[in-house]
């Protein structure tokens, strides 16, 4: 069954009623994801610019600062990726249970590789359907957390070692990050972790935005919208 | 008589005047960048404190630190450091050889039993017991543990003490070996750079011989006071990196006009290093103002890195040699063609299970 067969596609408000809808996504993870979308954009762009400047800028240097703005609007949007993160780690702990999904894989659960082996067979297309699930999918969520999750920890751990090599060998950045030198000795391997860290989570982005408009049109609840309002919509009556 | 003797007898026995002493005091202090005082305690430290000796060694290496080392800027300098290590061992500049020499590390040890600094220059290769290096028909790392036992601190100069250098590149055959992999339980100060810079060897012995203990060390083991900054934040040309100014192409305008060297593969942001401030032969220049990047002599495995005229490290893990943009964008192409691949699947099955639909 797909969305376009359900009676409720108008959304007209009696055919609604028949719907059931829950509130997923409580406010500040709706307003983290968004932000943190932006921040990521943001960093891949000026990040892809640090390490392959643009062509030469005419004129003298006093009246030029291209690079600069570019290395700043990165340290920026850095900052503010960091401080959501933080955040959204807080509300973890304080949100619903939603909120916790993307920080673990339940690897210890039977059921969470069964149903999550359901979904690699929904989207190898050898399952006719997909089960209904109020918050991510067990794929979704191990996807996540292997290729957002972690690889956003590992940049904003690597982004501020880097950072702290401009702010000097006195600031908190070092004091709190000088530790990623002891395992890499030289900066360069650093540079290089977080160049192929961006396209980590690129990719993933890839694949995020493919499946979220997918599963919007496939799937038995409402998907995109969910990121926006909050509210997950079943579109069917069925059981699982 | 020996056990008493100070730096300060040493020094006047060389002929080195009380005046030019004096003078050596404050130019190490501002070196070390200690000031006036710094300058009267060095003073007082080498009249008074006992004759720290220096036992220099060397592995496999290419003699790039000596070479630097004797080359300091002021005469002065080198004339005093030279007298306060020479006496001792130095295998490449000493007088003694043979037997006679050897005799000189026997004695040491004995007589200056953990007392004494041991600096090296390369490092012993493990592989086949140590038979790649032979100095005094043993193998280097036997004659360097042996030493190392009654040593108080160790000196590991250059790259190749400190890091492996070239003759640890891949695949390392000799299995040359940093000094702090081999000796694990003696202070150990590195001094890398290939070679480091001779201002900066000079400090170090004058400062470790001369308070009798090692200088603040950051988290590599090298000394805070020269190694805490990278070439790029010094660098004068800097400012065009800031603009967005760079040299594209050797010989382009930009080179004329001395823009910045990292889309030339410099690797000053990455390496810490006094050559943007200290620079070399004696202030004249440095790789940079020269025209060409720096290509990271004192950081860990530059030698390994790929090209020293690429800004993005060469990556061999993947069995090929590529860049993380090379890789990445290799990926995000097998996803992207994966993606449009599904979705084609996607929007077939969605047409013909709904024709079976209609049809049931
Ligand atoms: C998803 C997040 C991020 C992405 C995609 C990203 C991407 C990049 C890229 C591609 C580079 C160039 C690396 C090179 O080739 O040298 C870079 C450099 C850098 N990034 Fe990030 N980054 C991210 C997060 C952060 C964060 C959170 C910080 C912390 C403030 C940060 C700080 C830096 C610094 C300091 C540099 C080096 C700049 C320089 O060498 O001038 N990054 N980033
Ligand atoms: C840099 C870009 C993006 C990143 C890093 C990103 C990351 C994430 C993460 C980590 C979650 C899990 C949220 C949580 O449980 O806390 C999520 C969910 C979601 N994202 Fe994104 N996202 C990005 C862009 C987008 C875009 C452009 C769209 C819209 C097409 C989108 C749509 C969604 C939706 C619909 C969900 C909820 C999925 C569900 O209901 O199971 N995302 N995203
Ligand atoms: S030349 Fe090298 S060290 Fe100097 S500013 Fe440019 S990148 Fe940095
Ligand atoms: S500029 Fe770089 S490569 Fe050149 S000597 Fe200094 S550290 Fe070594």
């Amino acid at each position: 069954m797909s969305y376009s067969e359900t009676k409720a596609a108008d959304a007209h408000g009696e055919q609604a009623i028949d719907r059931k809808s829950v509130y997923v996504y409580e406010a500040p993870v709706r307003i983290w994801h968004w932000v943190n979308a932006l921040a990521i954009v943001t960093l891949a762009l000026t990040g892809y610019f640090i390490g392959s400047p643009l062509p030469s800028q005419p004129g003298e240097a006093s009246a030029n600062f291209l690079m600069g703005y570019i290395r700043f609007t990165h340290f920026a949007a850095g900052q503010v990726m960091a401080i959501f993160l933080i955040l959204r780690v807080y509300w973890a702990f304080v949100g619903n249970k939603h909120a916790r999904q993307i920080f673990y894989v339940p690897v210890w659960s039977g059921r969470f590789w069964s149903e999550w082996l359901h979904e690699v067979k929904w989207y190898t297309f050898l399952a006719r359907q997909p089960k209904k699930y109020v918050g991510h999918n067990p794929l979704a969520q191990f996807t996540m957390f292997f290729m957002v999750t972690l690889p956003m920890f590992f940049m904003v751990i690597t982004g501020f070692a880097l950072y702290s090599e401009g702010t000097g060998r006195d600031s908190w950045e070092f004091k709190l990050f000088g530790w990623v030198f002891s395992i890499f000795p030289n900066s360069q391997d650093v540079h290089t972790l977080h160049h192929l860290g961006m396209w980590v989570i690129l990719t993933f982005v890839m694949v995020h935005i493919y499946v979220a408009v997918r599963e919007d049109i496939m799937s038995r609840q409402s998907i995109i919208s969910s990121m926006i309002s909050g509210e997950r919509l079943f579109k069917d009556e069925e059981d699982d | 008589m020996a056990a008493t003797e100070t730096f300060y007898d040493v020094i006047r026995r060389q002929g080195i005047t009380r005046r030019s002493f004096t003078k050596f005091c404050s130019l190490t202090a501002a070196s070390l960048g200690f000031g006036p005082a710094g300058a009267k305690a060095m003073e007082q430290a080498l009249e008074t404190k006992e004759r720290v000796p220096v036992i220099w060694m060397h592995g496999l290496e290419c003699t790039c630190c000596s070479e630097s080392f004797i080359r300091s800027a002021h005469p002065l300098v080198k004339d005093v450091v030279l007298s306060m290590i020479s006496l001792d061992y130095d295998d490449t500049i000493m007088a003694a050889a043979g037997k006679q020499a050897e005799a000189i590390l026997e004695e040491t040890k004995q007589k200056y039993k953990g007392k004494y600094i041991l600096a090296v220059e390369g490092n012993p290769p493990l592989n086949e017991d140590g038979m790649f290096c032979i100095d005094g028909g043993k193998p280097f790392v036997e004659k360097l543990k042996w030493m190392a036992e009654d040593a108080m601190a160790i000196i590991a100069w250059g790259a190749c003490a400190s890091w492996g250098c070239v003759q640890a590149a891949k695949p390392n055959p000799t299995q040359a070996t940093p000094i702090d992999k081999v000796i694990k339980d003696k202070p150990i100060i590195k001094v890398p750079g290939c070679p480091p810079i001779a201002e900066v060897m000079t400090g170090v012995v004058t400062f470790i011989t001369t308070f009798g203990r090692l200088p603040e060390l950051d988290r590599q083991g090298r000394p805070q006071m020269f190694y805490s900054q990278r070439i790029h934040d010094k660098c004068y040309r800097r400012p065009h990196f800031d603009a967005g100014q760079f040299v594209e192409e050797w010989d382009d305008e930009g080179a004329r006009k001395g823009y910045c060297l990292y889309k030339m593969g410099c690797k000053g942001p990455t390496t810490y290093n006094a050559c943007s401030t200290v620079r070399w032969n004696g202030g004249v220049s440095f790789p940079i103002q020269s025209g060409h990047g720096c290509i990271g002599c004192s950081e860990d495995g530059f030698w390994d890195k790929g090209s020293f005229y690429d800004r993005l490290t060469t990556i061999n893990q993947f069995g090929i040699e590529a860049n993380a943009d090379q890789i990445g964008r290799t990926a995000a192409g097998v996803v992207g063609a994966g993606i449009v691949a599904h979705a084609a699947i996607t929007a077939v099955k969605r047409v013909t299970t709904k024709r079976e639909k209609t049809d049931a």
